[in-house]
């Protein structure tokens, strides 16, 4: 018995990284997984992966910032596994770029993606979550949501707006029984924080200077989105954070023993 | 297999409401459960049941305003289970006065349960918990612990409070991989609420508005501290919100 059988979930940039750890989860507690992302043959492979497993998935390119794109995935979702109950959004970029050195092109590139693409994807699976008579979205915003970095104007501002955003879609979509919450994570050891435009850091290195003092795994974001969808059913318009402690404070004085 | 297999779970007001609906819940899920709260007769019967139905529990007076009933708990729950893995600061109370009409007393009687209650409760568990070679920490807080309400002074002074102490715990005992989390709950259908000395409803449904329309259920609440207990292994210092979606923002009407 998984705790999500019978269900049905669309999740975009699932070819990697959070995305393909959620997938890989929700497939075995028993849901239908619908993967989206623009890298097709990682993609493919991680849908194969599950079927092979016993799971139900399939996967189709997902630009998110392409409306058509969007519907384009709900609608074969839906007629592929007959409904939709789920909708994560996680596909996201960071760029790494000063303002006074950034072009208005770097700003949208990833204010198209990690904002709008949210905005789309949620528009996009209104009917289908109405027509099922409820569900779950969650959109994947960041501690970047909830205080500034230094060279990441755009991602921190995407990820503000996302915040945002994820509140005034619970507002709206709580009369048909859909919760939209929104998940912070903090350093989760992926392909993008390993990206050397990012921050340079050997293999295998998962330290980090946190409370919790190294980077979180992509299964630990998988299960509180599972979490959350599963058994949050009066939590909508919130915030889940998975940091490590990093926005918990500063040590500013630190006793010794 | 329960989540909780072989751990042991401290929980403050657990006679009733929220804390016993996370008592029986860990129990379930295999935790042996140390109840403590003021209500001795009620608390003693949650126990009780608990091992009736097969799971492990013990009842201990606790006035978590006293510093001496927290050692004495904890002792006995390290005595009686061996460990000590988890604490939940449930017990809270809730009292209504305008500022301008209420007395210090009154104030402090609030400030005193639900927010020197917590400090007390976090400094006792520390040591068995760096015995146990880390542990879990949940502090309840509230709605109120985000926004005013009038009439709340105590309460909401002492909800914001549980928010940033939960923090600074979170970074000292960090470095003994013990997690402090802040729950934050809206209205849980639950005697406290019910309570007709703040105007409560005694019977039928608790009127709520809000995104979901109901009010919540401490087993709701459970589940949350399930998880925070047993998987949110890469959080600390964070705050989980359970409140039908209060917090997150005023419902303008708008046209369809």
């Amino acid at each position: 018995m998984g705790k999500l059988d019978g269900q049905v979930a669309l999740i975009s940039g699932g070819a990697r990284g959070q995305g393909e750890a959620q997938a890989r989860l929700f497939a075995r507690e028993g849901a239908a997984v619908a993967l989206g992302d623009v890298l097709e043959d990682d993609g493919q492979r991680v849908a194969e992966s599950i079927t092979d497993t016993g799971g139900q998935a399939m996967f189709q390119r997902l630009d998110v910032t392409e409306s058509s794109s969007w519907w384009s995935i709900v609608e074969r979702t839906v007629a592929q596994f007959g409904r939709l109950d789920i909708l994560i959004n996680n596909a996201g970029i960071a760029r790494l770029k000063m303002i006074e050195d950034s072009t208005l092109e770097d700003y949208l590139e990833v204010i198209r993606i990690n904002q709008v693409g949210v905005w789309l994807g949620m528009q996009a699976a209104i009917p289908a979550l109405k027509e099922t008579g409820g569900g779950c979205m969650i959109n994947t915003s960041s501690i970047a949501g909830l205080q500034g970095y230094a060279g990441l104007s755009a991602y921190v501002s995407s990820k503000f707006a996302v915040r945002g955003l994820t509140k005034v879609a619970a507002q709206e979509l709580g009369q048909y029984n859909i919760r939209v919450n929104s998940v912070h994570p903090g350093p989760i050891d992926t392909p993008m924080i390993r990206d050397p435009e990012v921050a340079i850091r050997e293999p295998g290195d998962t330290s980090y200077d946190a409370p919790i003092p190294r980077m979180g795994h992509v299964d630990e974001v998988a299960e509180m989105m599972l979490f959350i969808v599963a058994d949050a059913t009066y939590s909508t318009g919130s915030e889940f954070v998975i940091d490590g402690g990093l926005t918990a404070g500063s040590m500013i004085a630190r006793a010794d023993d | 297999m329960g989540k909780l297999d072989g751990q042991v779970a401290l929980i403050s007001g657990a006679a009733r409401g929220q804390g016993e609906a996370q008592a029986r819940l860990f129990a379930r899920e295999g935790a042996a459960v140390a109840i403590g709260d003021v209500l001795e007769a009620e608390g003693q019967r949650v126990s009780e049941s608990i091992v009736d139905s097969g799971g492990q529990s013990m009842f201990c007076r606790l006035d978590v305003t006293e510093q001496s009933d927290w050692t004495e708990i904890v002792d006995e729950t390290v005595k009686q289970f061996g460990v000590l893995n988890i604490l939940i600061n449930n017990a809270g109370i809730l009292r209504v006065g305008q500022i301008e009409t209420s007395t210090l007393e009154e104030y402090l009687e609030v400030i005193d349960i639900n927010q020197v209650g917590v400090w007390l409760g976090i400094r006792a568990a520390i040591a068995p918990m760096r015995e146990a070679g880390g542990g879990c920490i949940i502090n309840t807080s509230s709605t109120a612990g985000y926004e005013g309400y009038p009439g709340l002074g105590g309460y909401v002074s002492s909800k914001f409070a549980v928010r940033g102490l939960s923090k600074v715990a979170a970074l000292e005992l960090a470095r003994y991989n013990i997690r402090v989390n802040s729950v934050h709950p809206g209205p849980i259908d639950t005697p406290m609420v019910r309570d007709p000395r703040i105007g409560g409803r005694v019977d039928g449904p608790i009127p709520v508005d809000g995104p979901i329309g109901r009010a919540g259920r401490p087993e709701e609440v459970a589940k949350m501290m399930l998880f925070i207990a047993a998987d949110a292994t890469y959080s600390t210092g964070a705050e989980f919100q359970i409140d039908g979606g209060q917090m997150s923002g005023r419902g303008i009407p708008v046209s369809d």
